[in-house]
């Protein structure tokens, strides 16, 4: 548990020395957010319609961009192997790689969520039913991307690969969390969506990292 | 178990395959041929659907290939896994551009049929979505695989990946259970018997039959020439040392 606590301080105080790596994935989930009143037209009515389905497609984009750096510098610079050889389960560390990673990109989409939600003329009594399929959906991003950067670790074009391969099944993740979003804005409980994204969750909780270190010791040995 | 082992040996597999290949093919072309003859002749019109209905002895055995060929490659993905059974990562790596193609097939043969019975070429139901899924399941499978400068690396992280998305296959299969959708419901395999006349079953059990045949066909082509293939590598290698 000791281990756990200290990699995510790690993974942490990293991500905030070279804040930029950690900013960026959240200034691309802004700027492509902010595109599409650019592209489809400033009309209030649209932008409502479009709204909750464009925050959560440029939440899976940003997410994708940030994915490749979550154990590539470990696997760059052999603390992952250092990690292979402690006795702690590396189940137990990946899940603490995926929380460091939900704390620096998820957490900080998160927040400001409802500002774009703003952006995009989004109904304000939406917001909260946004901030919890977020919340619920975020996490499922971090599990699952660590899945597929741990597959393409040492792959030519790394980056493009790990989208091609974690976008499809983030796919039941988009329908759910866009649905809640759209049943709140139409006056309907988001209950049964948000039931849905928090079993997601759960699945992936024990599963994904099961899968993640699988591919962590076929990268590493 | 036990010739499961036996095949494990690629001289071997080699010998048995080339055997087994000429049958493989000619019980093909008869089933198949039966196939089309009862799908094409021999079977009534739909009472609603009239001569349309005769896409599904395509549609349905492709979309069954495409859910089969994947499991196949999964449950050959997970033997690599864990017995290092030689020849599953190369019967995965020949099964996943089949694989893709009925995937494909599944869905353009699904969407030429959509169009005059739904009046629309594509819906967003969970069936269609799920399939579509799987097809960029195959390819992110190929892409990744093909990934690697070292190939040892790139069937293994293929074998991983095949293994998390056996997620979807359920999802496919009971989709249409779960949720309302315009795709009809299972009507083949059910608990009480399949509910399509037998006049429309036999030409499908034909066409599936048919298919499974030519599947095995293509495999064992793709993976005698993947064999042969690492053969001639080998030797080049041995020439130049």
């Amino acid at each position: 548990m000791k281990c756990f606590f200290v990699l995510v301080r790690r993974d942490l105080s990293l991500a905030l020395r070279q804040g930029s790596d950690a900013a960026m994935a959240l200034m691309f989930f802004v700027i492509v957010v902010t595109l599409f009143p650019l592209a489809v037209g400033p009309e209030p009515g649209v932008l409502e319609r479009i709204s909750s389905g464009i925050v959560w497609v440029a939440a899976l984009l940003a997410a994708m961009l940030s994915l490749d750096r979550m154990f590539q510098t470990d696997y760059d610079d052999g603390s992952l192997e250092l990690m292979l050889l402690t006795p702690v389960p590396l189940e137990v560390l990946v899940l603490a790689k995926c929380l460091a990673h939900w704390l620096t990109t998820g957490l900080p989409m998160l927040l400001i969520a409802p500002l774009l939600g703003v952006f995009m003329n989004m109904q304000t009594e939406a917001f909260p039913v946004l901030l919890a399929s977020m919340a619920l959906g975020t996490p499922v991003l971090s599990l699952l991307g660590g899945v597929g950067a741990a597959l393409v670790l040492g792959a030519r074009r790394a980056g493009t690969l790990v989208a091609l391969l974690v976008l499809p099944l983030t796919i039941p993740l988009l329908i759910f969390g866009v649905s809640a979003v759209e049943a709140a804005v139409t006056g309907q409980s988001a209950k049964a969506q948000l039931l849905i994204l928090g079993a997601m969750l759960m699945a992936c909780l024990p599963l994904a990292p099961w899968a993640t270190a699988a591919a962590l010791r076929q990268a590493a040995g | 178990m036990n010739w499961f082992h036996w095949l494990a040996n690629p001289a071997r597999f080699m010998r048995f395959a080339a055997r087994l290949q000429p049958w493989i093919m000619a019980l093909g072309l008869l089933t198949g041929a039966a196939g089309f003859y009862f799908a094409l002749f021999a079977s009534p019109a739909d009472y609603q659907q009239g001569e349309t209905v005769r896409i599904m002895y395509v549609h349905v055995p492709s979309a069954w290939m495409a859910m089969f060929i994947y499991v196949v490659m999964a449950a050959a993905a997970g033997s690599f896994l864990i017995w290092k059974h030689p020849l599953a990562d190369v019967a995965a790596q020949a099964a996943a551009p089949v694989g893709a193609g009925f995937t494909l097939m599944a869905l353009i043969t699904g969407s030429l049929w959509g169009q005059p019975m739904w009046g629309t070429w594509w819906v967003w139901d969970a069936r269609l979505t799920s399939v579509l899924i799987l097809f960029f399941l195959y390819l992110g499978y190929i892409a990744l695989v093909n990934a690697f400068d070292d190939p040892e690396r790139g069937s293994k992280a293929g074998a991983i990946l095949l293994l998390v998305g056996v997620v979807n296959i359920p999802i496919i299969k009971f989709s249409v259970d779960w949720w309302n959708t315009l795709h009809q419901p299972a009507s083949v395999a059910r608990m009480d018997g399949p509910s399509i006349d037998p006049s429309m079953l036999l030409p499908l059990l034909l066409m599936a039959a048919a298919f499974k045949l030519y599947f095995l066909y293509l495999l064992i082509v793709r993976m005698r020439g993947e064999l042969m293939a690492r053969r001639i590598r080998l030797l080049h290698l041995s020439d130049v040392s």
